[in-house]
């Protein structure tokens, strides 16, 4: 019996720290199974191999941030069927977007011994801002177990099963008592979900490491927070994280000094 | 008057008494569920002895804060209801509903055969009865049965507690639900404590809680101990940490469909979900499909879903309820108006869970005393009438 084709994949990355991409590495339990579903055709970081496009399947990880990826991004997308941004950075601009508030200059010179050589962006933009994605998984990192819902979604042709509801409903599925309704001020009825809420069942508030949840009300949950005590500069600073140019979370920043 | 005199199917029994039930309950082969204090709340998951259970702790609630404090004596039940209900287990938040593998002669299917667990949940308080009494029209009464559900409920054994203390968000007295455990239990414990005793006035509510009660000590309850229960009881009763003004309240809420109540809370309203999380009888689920990356195998999975997401009301097109004010809406009216035209019961047993566990402190008596404290000029019902 002759085998179907398998599905090309690639792997992309763009101004980022790898940990996404990672995360399918890191499904250690799956690998083999994936290997044999999806022809991995271009994944710098797990092999060598280079097989040209075009790509049935591309994950994007990273944000644009040169004048270079920026063009990069649309060759990509031009090898590409189907393309799916995963992690923060490739679908929010990740913790580099703070540059957007700032001058990036300043950043240079304070990072680099030599900043001449640099040659960056203003900006820290998501892939969407630049060509058109089929699907976002969001995180920092993203959920391994979620990409490989996606993938064999993929592979099944059919929707993905990824909820963009609260944290909250993930926190109360698994048992774990709101820390917030205890006076911890947390990000998780804002914050989409997909984590499983891990931070609320080790007692801490969640950080908004998967971005804004769907219908977010973040004016409200801030006027609770300062109610626990929380200052301008809590509220700022827990909203300019991972996510800082997801627009719900920025707007809201806005309204609380650093 | 004579002691004796006592109605029979009640006794007393000593805190070594409840831990001679809980051994005894397991000894029967039961899955021994009770509260315990985990976390800083009190939850209910497996006790083996009296140790387990949170001994000298109270809770003190209001909207959207929740906090245990010690009391000054060693009562086992000297709190309110805490952040889980008894859903959890008759109702699990997630459950498979079957799997389907390739083969090569085609498709096998495994529906996993309901087991029950024998649960015996102790503790059980009279809104949480009469929760899981709507529960259970939900899924047993109605046209289609929810197996699994009804394997799991038809063991359980139930030992109720009336309460000794109302909680800061609690309101049964208003929903006509507490705080006495009047039915739908196998026993139901009155804790009394006084000063040189510490017992529990027992009251037999089934054959089983007969049978139960038959192999731990006890001892007959005498009328002094009955009088105790009821003022323990009454006292309760006065002490309502909230009311709701339920008169005519199913008309009111159908004939306000457009207040601008609704908008001044999706001003607050989070729609994170947690109060149809919490709540004792919401009994959504959303059904989701997964299959592996080697397309051999796929399952079913049912899962708590929430009428506060989008993709509840999603249909082709997009979702009905875009806005937080239609979702809180249907959230409102559902559990207090059109769940009575639906089961024939309110939807809401007083417990105060989601006032307690919002985290921005929204209040359903509230929000309901709003509506009738100003209700819009032009209603549904009275455009109706007209």
């Amino acid at each position: 019996m002759t085998q179907a084709p398998r599905p090309r994949l690639a792997v992309w990355k763009f101004a980022s720290c790898d940990g996404c991409q990672l995360s399918l590495l890191d499904c250690e339990d799956e690998l083999l199974a994936l290997a044999g579903a999806i022809e991995i055709a271009n994944f710098p970081e797990a092999s060598r191999t280079f097989i040209e496009g075009p790509y049935d399947l591309s994950l994007v990880e990273g944000s644009i941030t040169t004048a270079h990826d920026a063009e990069r991004i649309k060759m990509v997308r031009e090898q590409s069927k189907f393309l799916i941004t995963i992690g923060a950075c490739a679908t929010a601009g990740g913790i580099q977007a703070l540059r957007n508030f700032a001058d990036v200059d300043d950043f240079v010179a304070a990072v680099y011994a030599s900043p001449q050589y640099i040659s960056t962006l203003k900006t820290s933009t998501p892939i969407s801002a630049h060509v058109p994605v089929d699907f976002e998984l969001h995180g920092c990192p993203i959920n391994k177990q979620q990409l490989l819902e996606v993938i064999s979604a993929f592979l099944a042709q059919r929707k993905p099963q990824i909820a963009a509801h609260s944290v909250c409903i993930e926190c109360k599925r698994r048992g774990t008592t709101c820390v917030m309704v205890q006076g911890k001020p947390c990000l998780g009825p804002v914050t989409h979900a997909g984590c499983g809420a891990i931070c609320p069942a080790f007692g801490r508030g969640c950080y908004g490491c998967f971005g804004p949840m769907e219908t977010p009300n973040a004016a409200s949950l801030m006027r609770e927070w300062q109610l626990l005590g929380a200052s301008q500069r809590d509220m700022h600073r827990a909203l300019r994280t991972f996510n800082v140019a997801a627009e719900p979370f920025l707007t809201e920043s806005k309204t609380h000094g650093d | 008057m004579d002691d004796r005199q006592a109605p029979p199917h009640r006794a007393v029994i000593t805190v070594e008494g409840v831990g001679q039930l809980l051994a005894e309950l397991a000894t029967r082969g039961h899955r021994v569920l009770g509260p315990t204090a985990r976390d800083g709340a009190i939850v209910y998951d497996d006790i083996g002895a009296v140790s387990d259970m949170p001994q000298g702790w109270t809770d003190r609630q209001d909207a959207g804060r929740y906090k245990l404090e010690r009391r000054d004596d060693d009562a086992l039940f000297g709190y309110a209801v805490g952040p889980q209900s008894w859903k959890k287990f008759l109702h699990p938040p997630m459950e498979t509903i079957w799997r389907s593998r390739r083969t090569e002669s085609g498709l096998a299917i495994d529906a996993p055969i309901a087991v029950s667990e024998k649960f015996a949940f102790i503790g059980v308080r009279a809104c949480e009865l009469h929760a899981i009494a709507i529960q259970d029209r939900v899924f047993l009464e109605g046209p289609y049965v929810d197996k699994a559900y009804g394997v799991r409920r038809q063991d359980a054994f139930i030992v109720a507690t009336n309460c000794a203390v109302a909680g800061g968000t609690c309101f049964c007295v208003s929903m006509g639900t507490g705080p006495k455990a009047q039915s739908g239990f196998d026993l139901a414990l009155t804790e009394i404590i006084e000063d040189d005793r510490h017992v529990f006035l027992v009251e037999v509510g089934s054959d089983a809680g007969a049978d139960v009660l038959a192999h731990i000590e006890h001892q007959p309850a005498a009328r002094m101990d009955v009088i105790a229960a009821d003022t323990i009881i009454a006292h309760t009763a006065a002490n309502m940490g909230r009311e709701m003004e339920t008169t005519g309240l199913k008309e009111l809420l159908q004939g306000n469909l457009t207040h601008e109540q609704w908008e001044k809370v999706a001003d607050r309203c989070l729609s994170c979900g947690n109060c149809t999380m919490v709540c004792p009888t919401c009994f959504c689920t959303t059904v989701e499909d997964h299959s592996d990356l080697a397309g051999l195998n796929a399952e079913r999975v049912k899962e708590w879903d929430s009428c506060f997401t989008q993709d509840f009301s999603y249909i082709h097109g997009g979702s009905v309820r875009k806005s937080t004010s239609s979702r809180y809406r249907q959230w409102m009216t559902h559990k207090l108006a059109s769940w009575i035209d639906q089961f024939g019961t309110s939807g809401c047993v007083g417990c105060g869970r989601c006032v307690t566990w919002c985290p921005v402190g929204i209040d359903i008596t509230a929000e309901a005393a709003a509506i009738r404290a100003a209700p819009q000029k032009s209603s549904v019902v009275a455009d109706a009438r007209a």
